[in-house]
């Protein structure tokens, strides 16, 4: 970079052995992450990396627990967004965040407005908008509500705000989610531009090819460890995406080798989906599920591997396709429909989506049952407590106490909680979404065993995991997805880490699904 | 702890205040807590404030259940007025007792059902969807009746509001009984828990197989049919049907008798007994004033006053800080065992 001479003693922003926790789980630890000015440097990695804390903490939104932070070599301790922003970092979020029935000239210089006589000055405020929107290209009206602009003028308004405002260091989270292919072409050319100033970027984003296409440098975390800071151009797409989805084995690794193909083996598959897709959520795909087959979902985030699940289970309604039961054919139309064809679905997002959080242990355990068995036959409560302190038992809920809301559960135990809840209802076929995020390790060698013990009862399991040991740990058969496509389909011998890798980055010898 | 104790625990608050309550009036009124028996009826100021707290008892019951789904239901002082319009309409015309009941609650759930449309189907917020009934309620009343007063002369049917059996005024059947039946309906039934699921977390709920609609739809029903209840009871009362004033801002009471036991706007855990129990606060802070000789026009504010002293002794800060200084002193005693273990 051009000023290369300028920055060789201290990095635009550094931080060093950053850590923070929520409720005693550790989200980051130890990570280091260093932007020089005059670069762009994208930070990657899957959803609970540790990616959004360690923003939040460079941005002043988080506290650190430990480690240090330093801006030009000085050190840095941002409270607030406002703080940072003095400081001279600046965020601009994927929800951007400004104010839409404000004019574009209100929006730019709120908080800030030029003054004359203690009144706003409106014409100052409205020239000085306009000479910096045209930096970027922008030739707007500023009188204009922001309302009235789309969402990638937006983030144009947003990014010239926050430039305007720190100056030095630019956040950017998921600045491409929705623009389309020439919005983004727009948005890049402004990052360019910006770069030769030598404002530094952070860029969080999930789509590689746009890493490869604007970064100068990634930096990898993973479950909020960090795997590695590396020159882009030095970078094969393979070992990125290694390096996101890691394969250092540290768990049982079922020996495939030793079991040859053995998935022919167990008989006429029973529950069938043929063609069945929805268009923008997941291009249709064909999958059979045999009885006591694990069957994982692999691919980056983004993918569609939720999207996956949410059509297996009714959540969004397939517009194309089929699915059969026993050759039988039925419409999974909803959630309750999925129930009653005995699916379950432990969700990736267990706050929003898994727990009750005000209810107790024994109620959500109970709840799914409860629900198939409709308002008017209610779990006896000696019912309930028995099926309370048996799966307690056989899961290791910790506490024991079934009477606790489940919300002052850790998440280790809430998951098998939300297992449990499933269980009771004895489904044919279990669609784990992430079952091991954010839970301790303890908890998470006793989820995989505990899917290795069901599927040897005859259960069926869909366990989609950005974790590829733990895929091909436990599954006969992985269905690999790119861009919202079924794109390989590895079983056996193929079914290694390097494998879904190759699969992944399109290189390896794939099956069209 | 066993379920008794534990129903005890939930309720002592209430019951607390509610004893503290009719204490003080009893202090400023002597003769506040007599019962006397006359002509084979009960009397005295208890038994009055039984009997007026059965409308107010009656939205009380589903105003709980609504709430407990994270919803409101504003309309039901209007549901009062639209149901006693027609139980008052169908009287006049000498309809047979049983019709004019029995209408007359299709009437309240029907406008319960309306009210789940707009929530449960049409996403509408529970507090915009109702205020479109409350509104347009008294509207309606009004044009049963026609604008007027709409009085009748049946003995029968008025008896729902002034009559006694056995020496009880059937007012406090009505709300007692109408309680018990929907808290044995909504308790022996999975309808609680799975109201209460839907409330605290409506998603996971329905990711869990819970039918969200089917519980929004009976708990708005339920609240309908409680305002029916309670719009025939104010109109057998007054013998008439007064679309601009009956039920004119019960809701609110309702509301705040909800609040007062202990149930969060949040939705989710709820108790029907606490929200009487806070109905019956209400009506005797009502009551006391009256009876107390205090100048009525103090009646508002020295409602509003006891009720601020309620909540803010439920309200989440004081409990903070009353769970601060339980649990320093288990704490204590905690520290205290392990050094015993220890020794």
């Amino acid at each position: 970079m051009r000023d290369e001479d300028m920055s060789v003693q201290h990095a635009l922003l550094e931080a060093r052995g950053i850590g923070k926790s929520f409720f005693g789980i550790p989200a980051l630890d130890e990570v280091d992450f260093t932007l020089q000015g005059g670069e762009i440097h994208a930070l990657l990695g899957e959803n609970g990396a540790g990616k959004s804390t360690l923003i939040k903490i460079l941005t002043g939104v988080y506290r650190r627990d430990r480690g240090t932070i330093y801006l030009h070599g000085n050190e840095v301790s941002p409270d607030s967004v406002a703080e940072a922003q003095t400081l001279g970092i600046g965020t601009v979020y994927q929800e951007v965040n400004l104010l839409e029935n404000l004019t574009v000239a209100e929006n730019l210089f709120l908080g800030r407005q030029p003054r004359r006589f203690g009144m706003i000055d409106r014409r100052t405020m409205r020239d000085r908008s306009k000479t910096l929107l045209q930096r970027y290209g922008l030739n707007i009206d500023v009188d204009a509500l922001l309302s009235s602009f789309s969402v990638a003028i937006r983030q144009l308004i947003a990014i010239a705000r926050a430039v305007d405002l720190s100056g030095k260091v630019l956040v950017l989270d998921e600045p491409t989610a929705s623009l389309d292919a020439h919005e983004v072409k727009g948005l890049f050319t402004v990052l360019r531009q910006l770069r030769e100033e030598g404002v530094g970027i952070v860029i969080i984003t999930h789509f590689l090819d746009q890493v490869y296409e604007i970064a100068d440098r990634v930096t990898v975390l993973r479950n909020g460890r960090l795997v590695g800071s590396r020159t882009i151009s030095e970078l094969p797409r393979l070992d990125l995406i290694s390096m996101m989805l890691g394969r250092e084995l540290q768990h049982i690794t079922r020996d495939h080798q030793a079991e040859p193909e053995t998935v022919d083996d167990r008989g006429a598959p029973s529950i069938q989906f043929q063609n069945y897709g929805k268009k923008g959520s997941v291009a249709p795909f064909d999958l059979d599920i045999r009885p006591g087959e694990v069957v994982g979902i692999a691919g980056l985030l983004g993918s569609g591997r939720s999207e996956t699940a949410f059509l297996l289970f009714g959540i969004d309604r397939a517009d194309s396709g089929t699915a059969t039961i026993d050759g039988e054919q039925v419409a999974i139309t909803s959630p309750e429909a999925a129930i009653a064809n005995r699916f379950g679905f432990c969700p990736e997002e267990r706050k929003t989506d898994g727990i009750v959080g005000d209810l107790s242990v024994a109620d959500n355990i109970a709840l799914a049952l409860q629900a198939q068995r409709g308002w008017m036959r209610l779990i006896s409560s000696s019912h309930k407590r028995e099926l309370a302190d048996s799966f307690i038992k056989s899961l290791d809920i910790r506490p024991a106490d079934r009477e606790r809301p489940i919300k002052f559960l850790s998440g280790g135990n809430q998951q098998k909680a939300i297992l449990a809840r499933w269980l009771v209802t004895e489904p044919r076929l279990l669609i784990l979404d992430e079952p091991t995020r954010g839970i301790d390790i303890g908890a998470h060698a006793e989820i995989l065993k505990m899917i290795e013990r069901l599927c040897s009862e005859g259960m069926s399991l869909v366990v989609i995991s950005s974790e590829l040991e733990e895929l091909t740990a436990v599954a006969h058969r992985v269905i690999v997805l790119s861009d919202r496509r079924h794109v390989a389909e590895l079983s056996g011998r193929q079914l290694t880490t390097d494998g879904i890798i190759r699969a992944i980055a399109g290189t390896g010898e794939t099956e069209a699904a | 702890m066993n379920w008794f104790t534990r129903r005890l625990r939930r309720l002592a608050p209430q019951l607390a205040a509610l004893a503290i309550i009719l204490g003080v009036i009893s202090l400023v009124a002597p003769g506040f807590l007599t019962v006397s028996v006359q002509n084979g009826r009960l009397y005295g100021s208890l038994i009055d404030i039984l009997v007026r707290a059965a409308p107010v008892a009656l939205l009380t019951v589903g105003m709980t259940l609504v709430i407990a789904t994270r919803g409101i239901d504003l309309s039901i002082g209007a549901v009062i007025a639209i149901c006693g319009a027609v139980a008052a309409t169908l009287i006049s015309e000498g309809y047979p007792l049983p019709v004019v009941i029995a209408v007359s609650l299709g009437v309240g759930i029907a406008c319960g059902l309306w009210n789940g449309v707009l929530v449960a189907v049409l996403d509408i917020q529970p507090i915009i969807a109702t205020l479109i009934l409350m509104v347009a309620g008294r509207g309606i009343a009004q044009l049963i009746t026609e604008g007027v007063i709409l009085t009748f002369n049946d003995d029968t049917f008025s008896a729902l509001g002034s009559g006694a059996l056995a020496g009880i005024p059937i007012p406090i059947y009505l709300w007692i009984g109408t309680a018990l039946a929907i808290g044995l309906l909504i308790r022996r039934t999975a309808l609680g828990f799975l109201i209460e699921a839907t409330g605290i977390n409506r998603r996971a709920a329905s990711l869990a197989g819970v039918r969200a609609r089917f519980l929004l739809f009976s708990a708005y029903a339920i609240s309908g049919l409680c305002a029916a209840i309670a719009g025939m009871i104010v109109t057998a009362d007054i013998r008439g049907a007064d679309a601009n004033n009956a039920g004119l801002w019960l809701e609110l009471d309702a509301i705040l008798a909800v609040v007062v036991g202990g149930t969060s706007l949040n939705g989710g855990r709820f108790s029907i007994t606490a929200s009487l129990i806070g109905a019956l606060i209400i009506q005797s802070i009502n009551t006391g004033i009256l009876v107390s000789g205090f100048p009525p026009e103090f009646n508002l504010i020295i409602k509003a006053g006891i009720i601020i002293v309620v909540l803010t002794l439920q309200s989440p800060a004081i409990v903070t800080v009353f769970g601060f200084i339980k649990a320093t002193r288990r704490g204590d005693k905690l520290n205290h065992g392990a050094k015993e273990a220890t020794r």
